[in-house]
């Protein structure tokens, strides 16, 4: 077939407006997936996915579709998650594709993530197609969204498809718009091969398993290929293409094409996601530019609950790292928790999910420290540091300036809600930047504020005094000079390293405050007083007590049954078990949770 | 070592609905039926060490047609070899008068424990006890007066609703009449009891009020001259219970009838609490402990007395206990001296904490 009935595309949107519905629409249409096959969110087959109704990780499949002009083409669909958080992979999905499918709800209208996307995908030259979506609701306003989108992307979107995934209505509409707007790839079979590697796994009998998208010149099987950023080189064992649920191995991938190579690539250390795949004989000249590395905006220390498990815990996020490049980890050690792993994270929901697959899929449990992010520290003797752990932060007699790291927040909101997101982001910290109408109901909100303040909890508070309605977005824009003290917490005189935060100078008195409360509750009454300090630099300036335990639950021994009393011990050894010793004081895990979640 | 012996009697008048011991309703035809098997049983048992004891509880002892009981003390007699025994039954005030209490005395019973719990009348309707505080007066008076000299009586701490004041006049009441002994108990919210409803544990006392008055019991109990020997246990010299002590001292006893617990030849067993197949079968037992009386066993034990626990009986735990133990001391919820260790009676509340540090 020729390579010019091939397109590759990915699907682009905000969260819940029907991305991975439409997926599934078309590999029904596509009869890729038998209809008694079909579960719903087929792409997504991580069970975290499944249940938040997000897509983690990017996914490709191979669909074969007959077009109303009567050729057969094939469509390389490439899933894309639609979270600020996972920009990252979004934009290594972009890369592989000659066009972008936006889904805009006929409804909401465009959100905070359908902006940033659809940035994303024109910075990548990509063709965007609009996709009005969820038309069959009855507050759908599929034209007003088009006009939406014409002013505020600057897109033509007045014969964008109208349909609705979920109903299966307009779907074809969809199929056509893909072969007559998306351009074929570029193909080019005789130049040397030159191959994109946008994703890659680890599978236990094949080693690991890279996702590429062949730029130029071709690969098969008993070719020996070299990966350019490391120089290994391998041999390829099979290429080929995704179904929905398996590899066809077709022993040959040519250029435009998108598919798998396996190569008895024995370490994931060999592939790096964005790396340029050629032939080892007949090498390309200049590799393909990759990615744009992105760097962890969040570090938070993961400890198992029980020490015995440090090595569980880091073969689980070896095997993590395998498919989630962005995840980054290095081994610490918590004098409060023992051995663990200082993790980065691209942001909140990517801590999340990556803490729940590792508690899911591993079957671990965890115990983290509060997220940081990385603060720039110059020293008087003129040093840099960067510190993404608080326990780091140097003593301030030496500090000449700190930095934190700031955002450019973008919040669109229905505008009922301005005076409460100004609120919010002033409580925060933040500037106000500027306020544009999208149309008469809805404003677009920017703001700069320091990505430490967010990392908590922003998110749900934006909801919370939205009523749901505002999207937020934000991108990096460098660091800027800060009043910033670290905050220690003691207990029974002892810091808990794990419990020390960075904290502006102005909200340390409250943030301390509140966490010493918290813990008060968090920590159960012992046989001795525990007091709970907050303190800067030597200087308390919050404490509370718990008070020491009066009495246990008594059991009687009458009629010479010792049984309860017994039992009663053993709950107690039990109880004991799942606290953390520290010094005197045993300190539940909730007590480390319950610090995260401040504002509750 | 002579053995102690218990007999549970399952039967109640009415249940107490803080209650989650093993009982079921009371007739004169099953009260027979279950004495034969009693009888059974202590015949069948296979071998005839020498009782000091003998402990009737419940259940409701008292309300049972007294012969029964004296039916099942001669199969006692008559199986074992009795040795100056101290001989309990257990009496709900409102059960018994002056007649059966004779009669009992004549059977050889020598120790009557009532289940007074309060003398605030509201306190006992609260509890659900089918007495007043009228009722348990004049029953110790009577029990006096049939000869008993050695009389205990049930107190109940942490009543909902109980004040400090309630509970020093319920303390100086019956100390008051010719009682030597006085076991003075925490109200538990026991699982699957009545009192297991948000009503009742919304009105219970928090812990740091109900430990106040613990400890205000047992200073007012010491200034009457009841001695602390146990967690719950108050006497006057001379009448520690006997059979109670063989408990926590790991003493052997020898339990019948449904719930019966027995610690007896290296091993510690009980009877399926169900009164129905009790009748029909004989002794079928469940092994509760597969280390009966080791030394976590007789630390835990021993520590609920005021005596404490001699670490010469501990080698190989000396150093460790004697280690956590300054921490607790100094908190003043241990004492010790030389090889003894003992807990104070703020130590006596937080009893399961520290013995989980020490056997640790």
């Amino acid at each position: 077939m020729a390579n010019d009935n091939i397109r590759n595309f990915c699907i682009i949107a905000h969260i819940d407006h029907g991305k991975s519905t439409l997926a599934d629409r078309i590999l029904e249409k596509t009869y890729t997936v038998a209809e008694r096959d079909m579960e719903e969110q087929l792409l997504d087959n991580m069970d975290i996915e499944r249940e938040r109704g997000i897509t983690i990780k990017a996914r490709a499949v191979r669909l074969n579709y007959k077009a109303q002009d009567g050729n057969e083409y094939i469509f390389n669909l490439i899933d894309t998650p639609g979270h600020v958080d996972f920009n990252y992979e979004v934009s290594r999905s972009l890369a592989a594709c000659e066009g972008a499918i936006l889904i805009v709800d006929a409804s909401q209208g465009i959100e905070a993530q359908t902006l940033a996307n659809t940035y994303l995908a024109i910075e990548h030259d990509l063709e965007v197609v609009p996709v009005i979506n969820k038309i069959d609701l009855p507050s759908a306003d599929p034209e007003r969204v088009c006009e939406e989108i014409e002013n505020v992307i600057g897109i033509p979107a007045m014969d964008a498809p109208k349909i609705s995934a979920k109903a299966g209505i307009n779907i074809e509409e969809v199929l056509e718009k893909i072969v007559t707007d998306i351009p074929a790839p570029p193909v080019d079979t005789q130049k040397p091969l030159k191959a994109l590697i946008f994703d890659s796994y680890y599978d236990a009998y094949k080693g690991v398993i890279i996702y590429v998208r062949i730029k130029e010149g071709m690969v098969k099987t008993g070719d020996t290929i070299k990966l350019m950023a490391t120089g290994s080189e391998f041999t390829v064992v099979e290429a080929g293409y995704m179904d929905a649920d398996s590899h066809i191995n077709m022993g040959v991938l040519s250029a435009g094409e998108v598919g798998y190579i396996s190569a008895s690539i024995k370490s994931i250390g060999d592939t790096q996601v964005g790396d340029t795949v050629t032939n080892a004989e007949n090498p390309c000249d200049k590799a393909l530019p990759g990615y744009r590395k992105v760097n962890p905006m969040v570090y938070s220390g993961i400890y198992p609950a029980d020490g015995a498990k440090y090595e569980d815990l880091r073969e689980a996020l070896e095997k993590l790292q395998l498919n989630d490049a962005s995840l980054s980890f290095e081994p610490e050690t918590s004098i409060a928790l023992g051995f663990g792993f200082r993790c980065g994270f691209l942001g909140l929901l990517h801590m999340e999910i990556i803490q729940e697959r590792l508690e899911r899929e591993y079957n671990l449990d965890l115990i983290t420290t509060a997220p940081s992010v990385i603060f720039k520290v110059t020293l008087t003797n003129g040093e840099t540091l960067f510190i993404d752990n608080p326990t780091n932060f140097p003593d301030p007699g030496t500090i000449a300036e700190a930095q934190e790291p700031m955002v450019k927040a973008e919040i669109l909101s229905p505008s009922d809600f301005v005076g409460n997101i100004m609120e919010l982001c002033q409580e925060r910290r933040g500037v106000f930047k500027d306020m544009k109408y999208l149309d008469e109901t809805r404003v677009a909100l920017h703001y700069q504020l320091p990505l430490n303040e967010i990392v908590y909890d922003f998110f749900d508070a934006l909801k919370s005094r939205t009523k749901g309605y505002a999207s937020f977005d934000y991108e990096m824009t460098g660091y800027s000079p800060s009043k910033l003290v670290k905050l220690d917490i003691l207990l029974n005189g002892d810091i808990v390293d794990a419990l020390s935060f960075i904290v502006h100078a102005d909200s340390a008195y409250a943030r301390g405050r509140k966490m010493v409360e918290k813990l008060k509750i968090n920590i159960p009454r012992q046989l001795f007083e525990v007091p709970i300090q907050a303190a800067i630099g030597g200087k308390i300036i919050a404490r509370e007590t718990v008070k020491a335990l009066r009495k246990d639950v008594l059991a009687k021994c009458y009629g010479g049954d010792i049984t309860r009393k017994k039992k009663l011990l053993e709950k107690q050894k039990e109880g004991k078990k799942r606290m953390r010793q520290l010094g005197t004081v045993n300190v539940p895990q909730e007590a480390f949770m319950s610090v995260l979640k401040l504002d509750e | 070592m002579s053995v102690g012996i218990y007999i549970h009697v399952p039967f109640c008048a009415k249940k107490c609905p803080y209650c989650d011991f093993y009982s079921c309703g009371y007739s004169r035809r099953i009260a027979e039926d279950y004495a034969d098997g009693i009888i059974r049983d202590i015949e069948n048992f296979p071998d005839k060490p020498t009782a000091d004891t003998i402990y009737f509880g419940g259940g409701t002892p008292s309300l049972i047609q007294s012969e029964l009981i004296g039916k099942i003390l001669q199969s006692i007699y008559k199986k074992f070899p009795i040795n100056s025994p101290e001989i309990t039954l257990e009496v709900n005030p409102c059960t018994v008068d002056k007649n059966k209490l004779l009669l009992y005395k004549q059977m050889g019973v020598n120790r009557l424990s009532i289940g007074a719990q309060s003398t605030n009348d509201d306190e006992l309707k609260l509890l659900g006890r089918i007495h007043d505080s009228e009722t348990t007066r004049k029953t110790i008076l009577t029990a006096a007066d049939a000869g008993f000299d050695n009389i205990s009586c049930d107190l109940m701490l942490g009543i909902p609703g109980q004040t400090v004041e309630s509970l020093e006049n319920s303390i100086y009441k019956l100390s008051d009449l010719p009682v030597r002994h006085i076991s003075s108990y925490i109200l538990k919210i026991e699982k699957d009891t009545p009192f297991e409803n948000e009503k009742i544990i919304k009105q219970m006392p928090d812990d740091d009020f109900v430990s106040d008055m613990y400890l205000h019991a047992v200073k007012i109990l010491n200034n009457l001259s009841f001695e602390q020997y146990e967690i719950s246990n108050f006497a006057q010299k001379g009448y520690d219970s006997r059979h109670n002590l063989k408990y926590w001292r790991c003493n052997e006893y020898v339990g019948f009838g449904p719930a019966a617990h027995s610690f007896y030849n290296g091993q510690r067993y009980c009877y399926p609490s169900d009164l129905s197949s009790f009748i029909k079968y004989p002794l079928e037992k469940i092994i509760t402990d597969s280390s009966p009386a080791d030394e976590n066993e007789r630390i835990m034990l021993g520590l609920r007395l005021s005596e404490g626990i001699d670490l010469k009986d501990f080698p190989d735990k000396k150093n460790y206990i004697l280690s956590k133990a300054v921490a607790f001391e100094k908190a003043g919820l241990m004492i010790s001296t030389a090889d003894k260790l003992r807990l104070t009676p703020e130590g006596f509340l937080l009893s399961n904490s520290i013995i989980a540090e020490i056997i640790a």
